[in-house]
């Protein structure tokens, strides 16, 4: 994906999205009406150069290999309520910023949630 | 890019019929499961990802590779029963067999079939219309409901009870069926129902009554495109379809009553509906059969024909209301009739003719019986009559829309009284 960042790249720092918990039955018309309500969210986003990168949805399936045994433990990983359903990576100048760029997101209108998180940068500013 | 208008709704008709004619009529929880599951995937890869190049073939690529699993891992379950039964029997088969499914033609084909098997005569037509509206048009049970002012149960139950019969024939209806002519009526006439609950419904939602509109005509085309599907009854159902749909904005704006021609705003019709409209009602004109679907196009024609109210033929509109009364008596039609009647030879004569309505009591919960009786007392310069009668149709009133249509014909009334009075 291209994205563009107008603001002073010095001062904003990465943070990821992660997208949790998202639930939601609902007709293929209601289906669509989302899918339209995050793809304009997230193109506001990307228009005022606040996303990095779109990120990635992923399948509610999976495996957990754990332990020193290595032991292979079929998904769910979660309560439903909980599992990560996707991630996007985003700039902003704060973790203030950051949040509050994230309260336009439809997930919030069926009881999901965002986990916000600044990303570690290996090379520091001073006063960083 | 954006998601055509109702993309997700009008795949899901597609891909459940394709699925159906894979699983079979008996196994049609299962299409729309499959279905339900490819959307809701393409929802969580797109919202974030943005659409893929072509939308539809990804989502019949996924609806196509999950179907595949599926008839791998329980071919036995579907030996006996799918239509396919013999491709299925080895891996060889079975793949091209599921792509030809896939193919645009077979899509279309499917759909055509379950089209008719959903008019299954042991149905009613009511149970008909739920299972197309879900089944073809992808509504959810609570969008039914919303369209058709029942409650969701209701509906539910309806639909799950319609299904268990379509279950009892475990393929689809095949068109080359001996049963075709007869099951290609209650299929027209199951589109006509349809249209008309978004036509002259009660739902007070706009958007909903135009959505059954379009769905409805979305399937007169798809079988209008098959020749042997193409006969005249078809194409006097697709232009009645075609020259009301024209004139739905004034309807939705409630101004499209019988009861007042006068204030329609023929300048948001629909040209370009009405064209083709008038030359699906050219198609139309052969063969030997009038059927009711020619006579109300062909009313509807003289509507859109005129180009300003005193334009219209009332003289021959009442001809064609005889006939539509002689083929399908209603005491709708009756009413009609007799506004057109009014329209043609005055207010007194249109009174009388309603006076002898058969079966007048069967009008008795229809707000527009009253309200056409308040519209002639009116023109009659009879206010406190025509007021009373525009009071009772306000109590029968459906919804918002009909509600402030006739607020303002007890108004109107009210204005004129006080007139008199000075």
């Amino acid at each position: 994906m291209v994205y563009h960042i107008d603001i002073n790249e010095s001062n904003m720092t990465e943070f990821g999205y992660f997208y949790r918990g998202y639930e939601f039955s609902a007709s293929p018309e209601e289906m669509q009406k989302k899918t339209a309500k995050w793809m304009n969210w997230l193109k506001d986003l990307s228009d005022k150069g606040h996303l990095k990168s779109f990120g990635e949805p992923l399948q509610p399936t999976g495996k957990v290999v754990k332990g020193e045994k290595k032991q292979v433990i079929d998904g769910p990983f979660a309560e439903a309520k909980d599992v990560v359903g996707g991630f996007s990576i985003i700039v902003a100048r704060d973790i203030d910023q950051a949040v509050e760029l994230s309260l336009g997101c439809p997930i919030f209108e069926d009881g999901g949630s965002i986990e916000v998180r600044p990303i570690a940068q290996m090379e520091l500013n001073d006063g960083d | 890019m954006e998601i055509e208008d109702h993309f997700f709704r009008n795949e899901f008709g597609r891909i459940v019929a394709t699925l159906t004619r894979l699983f079979g009529v008996n196994n049609i929880q299962l299409a729309e499961d499959v279905t339900q599951d490819a959307l809701c995937r393409a929802m969580e890869t797109w919202k974030l990802r943005g659409l893929p190049k072509n939308p539809s073939a990804w989502l019949m690529t996924t609806a196509k590779n999950r179907a595949l699993d599926i008839l791998r891992r329980e071919r036995r379950a579907f030996l006996s029963e799918a239509e396919l039964a013999r491709f299925l029997e080895s891996e060889w088969t079975l793949a091209p067999t599921v792509e030809e499914a896939f193919s645009a033609h077979a899509v279309t084909d499917s759909q055509l079939r379950m089209m008719f098997s959903c008019c299954h005569p042991r149905l009613s037509e009511d149970a008909q219309i739920a299972l197309i509206l879900q089944i073809l048009c992808g509504f959810s049970v609570g969008e039914i409901a919303q369209a058709f002012v029942s409650s969701p149960a209701a509906i539910e139950k309806r639909i799950t009870r319609a299904k268990k019969i379509l279950a009892g024939s475990q393929k689809l209806f095949h068109l080359a069926d001996a049963d075709l002519p007869a099951r290609l009526a209650s299929v027209l006439q199951a589109l006509y129902l349809l249209f008309n609950e978004g036509y002259h419904g009660s739902s007070p939602d706009a958007a909903v009554r135009t959505d059954v509109c379009q769905e409805a005509m979305l399937l007169m085309k798809l079988l209008i495109e098959q020749p042997a599907l193409a006969n005249p009854q078809s194409y006097a159902l697709a232009a009645l379809m075609h020259l009301n749909a024209a004139r739905l904005p004034t309807r939705l704006d409630g101004s499209d009553n019988l009861v007042s021609f006068s204030e329609q705003d023929r300048s948001l019709w629909n040209r370009d509906l009405i064209a083709k409209g008038q030359a699906l009602l050219d198609l139309s004109a052969s063969g030997t059969e009038l059927t009711k679907y020619h006579i109300e196009a062909a009313i509807a024609s003289m509507h859109t024909d005129a180009a300003q109210i005193e334009d219209i033929d009332w003289k021959q509109i009442v001809w064609l209301y005889d006939l539509l009364m002689g083929i399908h008596p209603s005491p709708v039609v009756a009413l009609n009739r007799a506004i057109a009647i009014a329209q043609l030879d005055g207010p007194e004569r249109g009174l009388q003719e309603v006076s002898v309505i058969h079966d007048l009591d069967r009008l008795s919960s229809y707000p527009f019986y009253p309200a056409t009786l308040g519209e002639l007392e009116l023109r009659r310069g009879n206010y406190p009559v025509a007021k009373a009668h525009f009071c009772t149709a306000l109590s029968l009133a459906r919804n918002t829309m009909e509600r402030n249509f006739l607020q303002r014909r007890v108004d109107a009334c009210e204005g004129n009284q006080s007139m008199v009075n000075l």
